[in-house]
Parts: structure tokens; sequence; C-alpha cells
């Protein structure tokens, strides 16, 4: 422990539209170990994609830093950015949109290794051979080296998405929802394939997703995000054992049970969510939130350490008291 | 890499080699084939070319343009397969002798419109903001002045000649190119693989022309094959007001314009030049909406 890869400090990113500023990410903060992953959770919309995207300034940050191996990534220039992509790298939701329909499965491989000249010098056969080489590694057969994505299906064209990141020989990517657009059967071959990788090359992951079974599996630390903000922070463990805001007990009460009757006391969030639009100074969530009292209306809650590693922003929860068991109807675990 | 690699990877075959590639354009031409409309306007347009040749090598200037006095408003025979003009001179040759400027302003005149229109189309789209505002609203200005009078206005600046009548319609091309060519982009920008090339570290530039474009080309090449139809109308047009090749060579509007005062003693004058130019325009259309066909990749299978 100790060995921190990424550290986000109070990141914003506000987007500019006709009814006013939109807060899709606002003051995020956390930090991943290197070869840990960490699970990013929320419902649509709650910015979880562009703080990925953010993270690796593929859209830039309207405020905070973002610090990767001790460089805060928001203030380098062209050149130390491009240096810096072959350290960190997507794999993107959509394995339709994601590969460029006019190339071949050598082309779209070999281009990172050739645009950023990362064999310098390499022949011809020995860039081919590196692609062979990762298409192995991701389990593509080489006699696919030439087909166009149009012509394979949704896991093998996420594969090739992954030996696309891998060729830079990253350290550390973010995986935009990487198997939310395949099959159930597929989903888990990716990812037994994400975890092979990640124990082979001591990557770093961090995994957002809306899916918190894949999560829960997956990854060490979890973040639940809501309307940009994290709620609740924790290990996996702890999670999943002990959730303490209430948008994350309903979260954990959705995941499916596979039992007759198994999800019948699932909690039920009513409304719709707040605008992202200029949201008013209260809780966010307030608005959904079955305990609500008038301490939610009184400012943002912060995101506090309630026990070691677990952090929760509700105004009821406090270390060592948690208000919300003397309310009606509280259910008390997910 | 040691020496023993290098020579291994090269004796090896390339594994690229040694799979079959299929390419995207032996698959629309395929789909091509066997779009009879499609076809027939290949053929046309590929005995238009052939005709070209054939004039560049075997009709002299002095062929077209002999007065033979004695030899006037010949109706069709033998000897003069489409008749002869006022002047005695052979409307066969001068018709194939036309060949020459209709299809170089037919496809010059599109080229310089495509290469500058998509230029400025593509980073409009691309790059949005003020960039695409400055762009598309100097390719307002350029649309909302009719093609024809633009020409001419550019005919008259300019002076009267071959190069300047490809330059008039070149011009008046360019925007309708640029307004497809943002579109186009904008509907491809949007795509994760663009990311996916930023996140490589490509530059906005590289992304916009190597990424983008070559996703967003079909229905521009559409359109250009259409578009080749109008600039042929457009030169021709130009030509019979007297705005485009100089008289007495033998441009089809020029033609048509000169067989329009002996309509009713010498109808071929006019006939025979209108056809080529509607064979030209009508296979360029078919051309074109196979063209369609052929290269919309969801129409596959």
């Amino acid at each position: 422990m100790g060995d921190t890869i990424l550290e986000v400090r109070n990141l914003k990113k506000y987007f500019k539209s006709p009814r006013g500023m939109v807060h899709a990410v606002d003051g995020v903060q956390f930090s991943i170990e290197r070869g840990q992953t960490l699970g990013v959770v929320g419902e649509s919309g709650c910015g979880k994609s562009t703080l990925g995207r953010c993270i690796l300034r593929l859209i830039e940050p309207t405020e905070g830093e973002v610090i990767f191996e001790g460089r805060d990534i928001c203030k380098l220039n062209k050149r130390e950015l491009k240096e810096l992509r072959k350290d960190m790298q997507i794999i993107f939701q959509d394995p339709f949109s994601s590969l460029n329909p006019r190339k071949t499965v050598l082309e779209i491989i070999s281009e990172p290794i050739i645009f950023n000249k990362l064999m310098k010098g390499a022949s011809k056969a020995e860039i081919e051979n590196r692609v062979l080489e990762l298409m192995d590694t991701v389990g593509i057969a080489e006699r696919l080296i030439n087909s166009y994505p149009h012509e394979l299906d949704g896991g093998r064209r996420q594969r090739i998405g992954i030996a696309r990141a891998l060729a830079m020989n990253p350290k550390f990517i973010v995986c935009d929802e990487p198997v939310s657009a395949l099959d159930v059967s597929i989903q888990a071959q990716i990812l037994n394939l994400l975890k092979k990788l990640q124990k082979e090359m001591g990557l770093t992951y961090m995994f957002i997703t809306h899916d918190l079974a894949v999560v829960h599996y997956f990854s060490n630390d979890i973040i639940v995000m809501y309307l940009g903000q994290i709620v609740e922070k924790a290990p996996s463990e702890i999670l999943f054992n002990n959730p303490l805001h209430p948008y994350t007990k309903a979260l954990l009460s959705a995941i499916l049970v596979p039992k007759v009757g198994g999800n019948k006391d699932s909690i039920q969030l009513r409304g719709e969510v707040t605008s992202p639009i200029d949201p008013p100074d209260e809780c966010r969530f307030a608005k959904r939130c079955d305990y609500r009292c008038e301490a939610c209306e009184a400012g943002n809650p912060p995101l506090l350490e309630v026990e070691p590693n677990h952090f929760v922003a509700c105004h009821c929860i406090k270390p060592g008291e948690n208000l919300l068991k003397e309310r009606e109807g509280y259910v008390s675990a997910g | 890499m040691t020496a023993v690699t290098q020579k291994q990877g090269q004796s090896a075959t390339l594994a690229s080699r040694r799979y079959k590639k299929k390419s995207g354009f032996v698959e629309s031409w395929n789909r091509l084939k066997t779009n009879p409309g499609a076809m027939f306007g290949l053929i046309v347009l590929i005995i238009m070319v052939l005709l070209m040749i054939y004039s560049f090598l075997f009709i002299t200037k002095d062929d077209v343009m002999a007065i033979n006095s004695g030899n006037r408003f010949k109706p069709p025979s033998a000897q003069h397969p489409f008749g002869t003009d006022s002047m005695g001179r052979d409307l066969f040759k001068r018709t194939i002798y036309g060949t020459r400027y209709s299809l170089t302003v037919g496809f010059f005149s599109v080229a310089f419109g495509f290469i500058v229109g998509v230029f400025f189309g593509t980073i409009a789209g691309y790059f949005g903001g003020w960039v695409e505002e400055i762009i598309m609203r100097v390719s307002d200005v350029m649309a909302s002045i009719p093609g024809m009078l633009l020409g001419m206005v550019i005919v008259a600046v300019l002076g009267p000649s071959f190069l300047n009548l490809l330059i008039a319609i070149g011009i008046s091309n360019i925007s309708g190119f640029v307004r497809m060519a943002r579109a186009s982009v904008l509907s491809v920008k949007g795509s994760e693989f663009v990311e996916a090339a930023r996140a490589i570290g490509m530059s906005e530039i590289r992304i916009a022309f190597s990424q983008v474009l070559p996703n967003s080309i079909s229905p521009l090449i559409v359109t250009a094959t259409a578009r080749i139809a109008t600039s042929v109308l457009a030169a021709a047009g130009l030509s019979f007001i007297g705005f485009g090749v100089p008289v007495p060579l033998p441009e089809w509007g020029a033609l048509i314009s000169d067989g329009r005062n002996y309509l009713s003693l010498a109808p071929h004058l006019t006939l025979f030049p209108g056809i080529f130019i509607m064979l030209v325009t009508f296979a360029c259309s078919l051309l074109g909406d196979g063209l369609r066909d052929a290269l919309d990749p969801k129409l596959k299978q």
C-alpha cells in the first residue's frame, strides 16, 4: 500500500448549456493504488464517463488536479501530454463505434505503435509480430488480422479495443463500461480477460459501470456517484456488507437475486433525478431520499470518513452515529 | 533488435499476406455491378472518354475549323454522320472534338470544388466554433449567388477562355461541397474511435483528415458524380450565351447556340450536340444514384 498511481483532487467539469451550467462532475476526489481496481458506479448521467474522460484529458476539466505518478496532467503541454498518453489508455463502451470501420484489425492495433514510434526502426514484419502477439494476448485468432470491424461480433471487437489500448503498454486503463454493450456470456469472458491482463501486466484500472454485480467481482475500492458527486466511497467488501448512504442502499437492493421472490423488498426510488443544471446548495439526493429532513436542505453534505476507509456524504450519518437508524422504515442492510 | 530476429522477421511471410483481405472497393464494385442503371451510365461515360481519346489522336484543329462553303447544311449522310453546319464543317467531328471541353470542365471543375470544399467543410465540421462560423457564412454568401450568374461575372472579369470557364464553374461548385462535407463530418466526429485516436495522442487536424474524413467520404463521392452532370450543363449554358469557350471552337453549348439560328433549316445542328449533353448528364446522374447504393455499408449483404 501507499503506492498511489493516480490522485484526483477536487475535479470539476461544467458544461455550458442554454439553460445554465451543467455540473457534470462536481468536486470529485479520490486516489487509486498501483495494481488495484477502482470501481465507479452510478446511474446514467451521473457523470461517471465524463469523469473518466477528464482524467485522461480527452475533455478538459473545468477545475481541479489529476495527479498521475506525481505529475498534474492538467498542467502538461501538448508534447508532455502525448508522452503521458502511452501510460494511460481507455477501453470504450460501444465496440461498434470505437473501431474505425474503414481500418483492418492490423491497422487498428498497429496504429498506436506506428503513430507513437514505439518500435523505432522496426520492420513491417516486426510490427506485425507485435500485433499478432497482442491479438494472442486478448484472444483473437490470427486469421482475423485482415478483417474489418463489421465482420466481427461484439466480443471480438471489444477484444480488439483492448488490444489497441494494450499496444501502448499502459500502466493505467480507464474501462468505460467495457461490457455493458455485450451479451452476458461474453461479458464474463471479457471480464476474465481484463482480470488476467491486470495480473500479468500489473495494470491499474478505473472501472466505470452501472452494473453492481460486475463491480463487486472486479474492484478493490468502489465509488458511488450521484449527480456528479461522490456519495459513498469504500473498499468493495465494506460497501457491499454495510452500505450507509440511502442511494447506495437503493442501488444494492436493485441487484437481481436469482431466487423466486428474491427481489421483493428492493428499495424503490421515487421521483426524478434533480437537474444537474445549476443545482441548489442542498443534498442532491434529498428530493428522492426516504429519510430527508430539514438538515438535508441546509447545504451539500461533505464526504466524511465515518469508519476507517468508509466515506459517506450524508447529513444524517456522522462518525459513530447514524441518525437514519431512528427514522421510520429504515432498512439496515442492502 | 538483434540481427537474428530481423532475419527471422524478413524470411517469414508477413501474417497479413497469409490471409485474404476483403477490400471495401471490391465489395462496392460488386454491388455496383448489379445495378443496370449505374452500369449503363458507366458504359456511356467510358464511351465518351474513348471518343475523347479518339479525338485527341485523329481529329486536328484544322479538321473542325476549316470552312468549306460548298458543303453547307448537309443533312446526315454516310460521309457526314451528323451532317454539316453553316460553314460546311463536319458536325460529327466537331461534336466529338467537343467532348474534351465538356468532360474536362465536368471533371476538373468538380475536382476543384471537391478538394477546396471538402477541405474547408471538414475543418468547419470538425473544429466548430468561430472557424465553422466564418467558413459557413462565406459559403452561404457564395451559395446565395446563382451559379450561372457567378460564372458570368467571373468570366466577364477574367475574359472568356476555356480555363476561366473551368475556374468559374469550379468556384460555383465549392459551397455545395462545404455543406455536404460539414454535415457528413458532424455525423462521424462523435464516434468513439475519434476519442480513441485522441487517446493515442493524435493531433486534432490529423484525426479530422485521417480518421473522420475517410468515414464521411461516400456521400461526397455520390454528390461529386451528380455535380459533374450539372457542371457539364453549366458549361454548355455559359457557352450558349457566349460566356464560355470562344466561338469557333466546338463546345457543345456553343454548337447548339450556333445551330439555333438555323433550327428550321437544319435541326440536326442542335439535335446532335443536345443528345451528347443529355447522354453525359444522364449517365452521370445514373452512376451517382448507383454509387449511393453501392457505397452505403448499411445495404451490405
